[in-house]
């Protein structure tokens, strides 16, 4: 460890953090409508979708226009991913992807999780890339920001009947938002050497003689969204570890700040939307010291190395396995542990490499239900949620029925909750358990022991939680992968999102009780550790058996100079 | 009932009903109600079950025989703390039992002739039928005084020996079964049918026999239900986990992480503290009709109270003296002194008080001394003493009789004293003015820290009182309270509670007559006074048997220690898991991997001897905690974010830490017997 490492991290958290008021603030005004410097292209795609913006939606139609938006974008990627082969912009003549491999990416691709069991360079095109992938990324990213905004709304006034309209805000979020930051990103993703080009493979003759095909595309824009819009789906197998993608340490140092941006700011916005900014300081001070363990953890890990390694002299300073020279350890801890405390996914070193304590990082982050700060819009639901548990439990010692932001929290809404929190560990624990039942899942790990374990837990872990990142020794295109982690996918994103929008349905109609000194307060310190413990004994506990027979045992294995 | 005197925590007889009901509440199709104690049956039974097979194949049985006891064990604690809480109940629904009799009720057969009648047993008394009941009769049931004029002793109810009087017509026509008329006679139609009168509701109540979980409690309930499936979920996986690392766990040690993790504290102990809850209130002599009741009580936002009795005393009493100009004091305290040595009234004795007290002056009757009572035609009173006249009364009255008009600072001291709400009085001797009493309600002492505490726990104090706007003001500055409302009625009490009620907030009040009928069916929390209508009392969901007004506050405080008893239980349980962590799985994970070892922080002696003071401790702590749960949580009016930080740092920082220490004990006592070490 060295003090620039750790000047780095302050950095991140210093340019993410002061720029979430701001960004927060704004967030705030498009999605109450107050932003309009692109009123003329927003009423346009109105009337070219046929949407009445006047249209406020109950929580149902809210719910049911996400999950058919979702379908139909399903299966529009679906058949693109399908048909590449004979759609435009193909210069490599890319084949169609096979049905069970389209599946699983379709489906990853609309739930903003972008688990990538194929590999891109070889078996997808660029205009599948650009008018499927990029697009999705956009459209997830908005739709995820919509559920939140739906959510947000619910609690700033009582005896509310509608959530708003969730084609006005994916509009006006891609419009406002997601387009014009991902837009200036590019330019100077290309500026720094990124390609954002048509042309096919470039080939280059080397200095042995011999000729190498070098991956190249339409990547600057995609590479913006993908980070801004968490979704982690790299234009390159490699991900933000491919030069390609991601050439320079300032490069590394945006393409962070992009994947934490809105997640921070989202709390803000909240704040903005109660008109009680203090409340979104609370959560997202509590998203921050979460994220803040965790880049101090995994940092620590790396740096501290493998013990092996070190006895060997291989070595002297950290784990530099699966790491770039360029980043450094720092930068790529931080990297991969905003990717993984997001719903992002993205890495720029591979987790696989990590020690086990380090790897261990971004698997508990994502099992804590991806909350610091989570996915574009999710992480903030997510982080509602614990805040409805914690006050429900802690609550009561005030001696008042638990109210949240002035919302009663009752029976319905609890139920609600469980619900969503028994689908992720059903997933998560259940799917691990049965892929390690069958051959066709053993015969998936890469590595022995506990590391294969921690190989299999991470993947459901990562699909149910819509991260998208991975253990790269695991080979996910099998039958029970692709159509498991599909389904983990799908429930993990909507078997989630649509309790809580139904506990928004229910917390919205409910009156808004004005606060009193006799209201347990939810704006200050007390609180923020209160959730932080509540995140971690509600969210966490439950995985820690499964944590300790992977990473942790090959932890202690390692040292004892055991390895997989 | 006698002013329940607290039955005594644990009391032999209670604790040996509860032995053998605890028992019978093992019945599974009983305990599914609350489903982590059920999960925990469940378990126990098959580890039992696993017992007896490695008995029958002769393999080593013995860790699984004392885990399955320990397992048995936390259930029967949960079934004994609910069996407690029952059994205190019982014992106070059994007092109350003793005054429900065997009596016969003398049943009219023409309500308008009292002569002829039929004997007829009270039970088979039916609403509307029309009963007598005279002197030395004991009242056969609920109902409504339709002629006559009693006194009645109802310490059976209220546990107040003082006789009250009955009669037809207006706020005190309701007579309560079980009670005994004194004097006189009454004519009473019964208003409700046996079994169901007012007492044998309250019967039932405090039996817990009609309880049913409150919105809270459900709430709860799901929570702990979800916990419960998650942790199956994280157990049943685990196996898979372990055929993967080539370890089969055996069932007796899944079950004892299983249930070390599942909230078995709060679990076992969340109805124990609803019965608890209620039957605070019962010791209060307050009975509330549901235990939705008791907790809406802890959520009230706005209390209204009524003025005289509650915030004040009721009586004006003299206040001060303000001379008139050219006046001594002393002369003047004397003569109001003297004014007032034949008056009896409250008012009167309040000034020869003040005189004494502040003045030092407490003359004689002087011989020949004769009072003069008030009289409404001079609407003055007084004293003759032969050679002086002395005189009290209304400003008017004193200028219009005397005619001593005196000076214009008189009779800005006058306005003044009006202007604060309180009265004037004018004194005069010979005919000569002497100066002013300031006769004013007299807020009670301390009720003002009352309502400041309250208003630190976020609970509004609206006064209601009949006076004018000008009188209540004044008042209600001085007793300190949020807000009033002046010159109440039926109408306006119930238009206020609807305003506050719409702003989302909850409504308290105490009433006791027929026209507060309407408002206490609209408050959240309405409680009735005994000694009032039967109307109010049906409109209530509380009925306070002292019928004491200032009550309101203590309910509101019992309410909310029910909550928080709850919450920090559920803390408390919730925060335990950690340790049970740190405690099962380096011994579970050991056989597997022995670096695990290095998890075992608490450094417990062996595997066996972990998972078990781990089964221990979960088992003990129920039965250590059931004395918290029926007398609950100490409420303190010190603002919620005080209380949390308290609260939070005791049941969440010490259910953390507490394990720890309580598990490494058992095992250190294991170790030295032994026992799987």
């Amino acid at each position: 460890m060295t003090l620039g490492g750790w000047l780095y991290i302050v950095l991140v958290f210093a340019l993410v953090l002061g720029a979430a008021f701001p960004l927060g603030r704004y967030i705030a005004a498009i999605l109450e409508g107050r932003v309009t410097w692109a009123r003329p292209v927003e009423v346009a795609v109105y009337r070219l979708a046929g949407v009445d913006e006047k249209r406020a939606m109950r929580w149902q139609d809210y719910a049911i226009a996400m999950l058919l938006l979702s379908f139909i974008h399903f299966l529009l990627l679906y058949a693109i991913l399908r048909l590449q082969y004979y759609l435009p912009f193909n210069p490599l003549h890319i084949q169609g992807m096979a049905p069970r491999l389209a599946f699983n990416t379709a489906v990853s691709f609309t739930t903003n999780t972008n688990w990538q069991a194929y590999a891109p360079e070889q078996q997808v095109s660029y205009g599948a890339q650009m008018l499927g992938l990029t697009v999705h990324n956009f459209i997830s990213a908005a739709a995820g920001i919509a559920a939140a905004a739906a959510v947000m709304r619910a609690f700033c006034a009582g005896g509310l009947s509608t959530l708003g309209n969730l084609y006005v805000d994916i509009t006006r979020v891609t419009l406002y938002l997601l387009l014009p930051v991902c837009i200036i990103a590019a330019v100077y993703l290309v500026w720094s050497g990124v390609p954002m080009t048509f042309a096919g493979n470039a080939t280059a003759h080397t200095l042995s003689g011999a000729v190498q095909s070098i991956a190249r595309g339409p990547v600057a824009l995609q590479e913006a969204i993908k980070e801004f819009g968490t979704n982690g789906g790299g234009f390159f197998n490699a991900n933000a570890a491919h030069p390609f993608e991601n050439p320079t340490i300032w490069t590394n140092l945006l393409e962070t700040w992009l994947t934490l941006a809105i997640g921070f700011a989202l709390p803000i916005a909240f704040g903005h939307m109660l008109k009680d900014k203090a409340q979104g300081r609370a959560l997202m001070a509590a998203m921050a010291i979460i994220l803040a363990l965790g880049c101090a953890g995994a940092y620590a890990a790396e740096a501290a190395g493998n013990p092996l390694q070190i006895q060997a002299g291989a070595t002297a300073n950290g784990n530099w396995e699966g790491k770039e020279m360029r980043f450094g350890i720092p930068a790529s801890t931080t990297f991969d542990v905003a990717a993984t405390g997001t719903s992002c996914g993205a890495v720029d070193s591979f987790i696989d490499s990590y020690t086990p304590l380090g790897g261990a990082v971004p698997l508990f982050l994502m099992q804590l239900g991806e909350v610091a700060p989570g996915g574009v819009g999710s992480g903030l639901y997510t982080i509602i949620v614990f805040a409805l548990f914690s006050v429900f439990v802690a609550g009561l010692m005030v001696g008042r029925t638990p109210e949240y932001l002035g919302k009663k929290v009752q029976a319905k809404e609890v139920k609600l909750a469980m619900l969503a929190v028994l689908v992720l560990t059903g997933f998560i624990l259940g799917g691990t358990a049965l892929s390690l039942l069958t051959a066709s899942g053993l015969g998936s790990l890469a590595n022995a022991g506990p590391h294969g374990f921690s190989e299999m837990l991470y993947g459901w872990t990562s699909a149910t939680e819509n991260n998208g990142s991975a253990m790269a020794g695991l080979s996910a295109d099998t039958d029970l992968l692709d159509y498991g982690l599909g389904a983990a996918m799908l429930f993990g994103r909507f078997a989630f999102m649509i309790p809580i929008l139904a506990i928004a349905g229910s917390l919205a109609a409910k009156p808004k009780l004005p606060p009193s000194p006799g209201t347990f307060p939810t704006n200050g310190p007390l609180f923020v550790f209160l959730l932080i413990g509540v995140i971690i004994i509600l969210g966490g506990l439950q995985f820690l058996p499964a944590d300790t027979l992977g990473p942790l045992a090959e932890q202690f294995l390692l040292q004892a100079g055991k390895t997989f | 009932m006698a002013k329940t005197a607290a039955i005594a925590l644990f009391s032999p007889g209670i604790l040996r009903r509860a032995a053998l009901d605890s028992v019978i509440k093992l019945n599974p199709a009983r305990l599914i109600r609350n489903p982590v104690i059920f999960v925990t049956e469940i378990i126990a039974g098959l580890v039992t079950f696993s017992a007896a097979w490695s008995i029958h194949s002769h393999a080593p049985a013995a860790f699984a025989i004392v885990i399955a006891a320990w397992l048995w064990l936390t259930v029967l604690f949960a079934t004994f703390a609910e069996a407690v809480a029952e059994g205190r109940g019982r014992a106070q629904a059994d007092s109350l039992k003793h005054t429900r009799s065997d009596t016969m009720a003398k049943l009219l057969l023409d309500p308008r002739d009292r002569v002829l009648f039929k004997p007829t047993p009270a039970a088979d008394l039916q609403k509307g039928d029309i009963v007598l009941v005279e002197a030395g009769d004991l009242i056969p049931s609920d109902g409504e005084i339709i002629e006559g004029l009693a006194s009645v002793n109802e310490s059976a109810v209220t546990g107040e020996s003082a006789p009250v009087l009955r009669e037809a017509g207006g706020d005190r026509s309701a007579v309560t079964g079980g009670t005994l008329v004194i004097s006189d006679w009454l004519v009473v139609r019964i208003t409700a049918d046996a079994g169901a009168t007012f007492l044998d509701r309250m019967i039932a109540l405090v039996e817990g026999a009609t309880r049913r979980k409150t919105p809270n409690e459900i709430a709860l309930d799901i929570l702990l239900a979800g916990l419960t499936l998650i942790f199956l979920i994280a157990v049943v996986t685990l196996t898979a986990f372990g055929a993967y690392a080539g370890t089969r766990f055996s069932i007796p040690v899944l079950a004892a992480l299983l249930v070390c993790l599942i909230p078995t504290t709060i679990g076992g102990l969340l109805s124990a503290i609803g019965i608890a809850g209620m039957d605070r209130l019962v010791c209060f002599n307050v009975i509330a009709t549901s235990g939705r009741a008791v907790e809406a009580a802890g959520d009230v936002d706005a209390l209204l109270l009524d003025k005289t009795g509650t915030i004040t005393f009721g009586n004006r009493m003299a206040a001060a003296f303000y001379p008139a100009a050219g006046v001594a004091m002393r002369d003047l305290a004397e003569a109001c002194a003297l004014a007032s040595l034949g008056d009896d009234t409250p008012e009167g004795r309040s000034i020869l008080a003040l005189a004494r007290e502040q003045h030092g002056i407490a003359p004689q009757m002087p011989p020949g001394g004769r009072a003069i009572p008030f009289s409404a035609n001079t609407r003055l009173s007084g004293l003759d003493d032969g050679t002086s006249t002395y005189r009290k009364g209304a400003v008017d009255s004193i200028r219009n009789t005397l005619g001593a008009v005196g000076d214009a600072a008189f009779t800005e001291t006058a306005a003044c004293i009006a202007r604060a709400g309180a009265t004037p009085l004018a004194v005069a001797a010979n005919g000569r003015l002497l100066g002013l009493i300031e006769l004013k309600d007299i807020v009670k002492p301390g009720i003002k820290t009352r309502f400041a505490a309250l208003r630190a726990m976020g609970i509004r104090t609206i006064m209601v009182t009949g006076d004018n706007r000008l009188t209540a003001a004044a008042i209600a500055a001085e007793a300190g309270v949020d807000d009033y409302i002046a010159e109440a009625t039926p109408q306006n009490k119930l238009d206020y509670i609807r305003k506050v009620q719409a702003q989302g907030r909850l409504v308290a009040m105490c009433g006791d007559g027929t026209n507060d009928a309407p408002a206490l069916a609209q408050a959240d929390v309405g409680v009735a006074m005994q000694t009032g209508t039967q109307a109010a009392r049906e409109a209530g969901n509380m009925v306070d048997l002292d019928s004491d007004p200032t009550k309101l506050i203590e309910i509101v405080e019992i309410g909310k220690q029910l909550l928080i008893t709850r919450g920090a239980l559920t803390t408390f349980s919730i925060a335990n898991d950690i340790s049970k962590y740190f405690a099962i799985l380096p011994a579970i994970f050991v056989g597997t991997y022995p670096q695990l070892q290095a998890l075992n922080i608490m450094h417990l002696h062996t595997p066996e001897s972990a998972i078990l003071s781990a089964v221990i401790f979960n088992a003990l702590v129920i039965a250590a905690l059931v004395p918290l749960a029926l007398k609950g949580v100490k409420f303190r009016a010190i603002g919620a974010a005080a209380l949390l930080k308290r609260n939070l740092l005791i049941y969440g920082l010490g259910g953390i830490v507490a394990p720890f220490a309580g598990i490494k004990l058992i095992d250190a006592i294991l170790g030295l017997f032994h026992i799987f070490s």
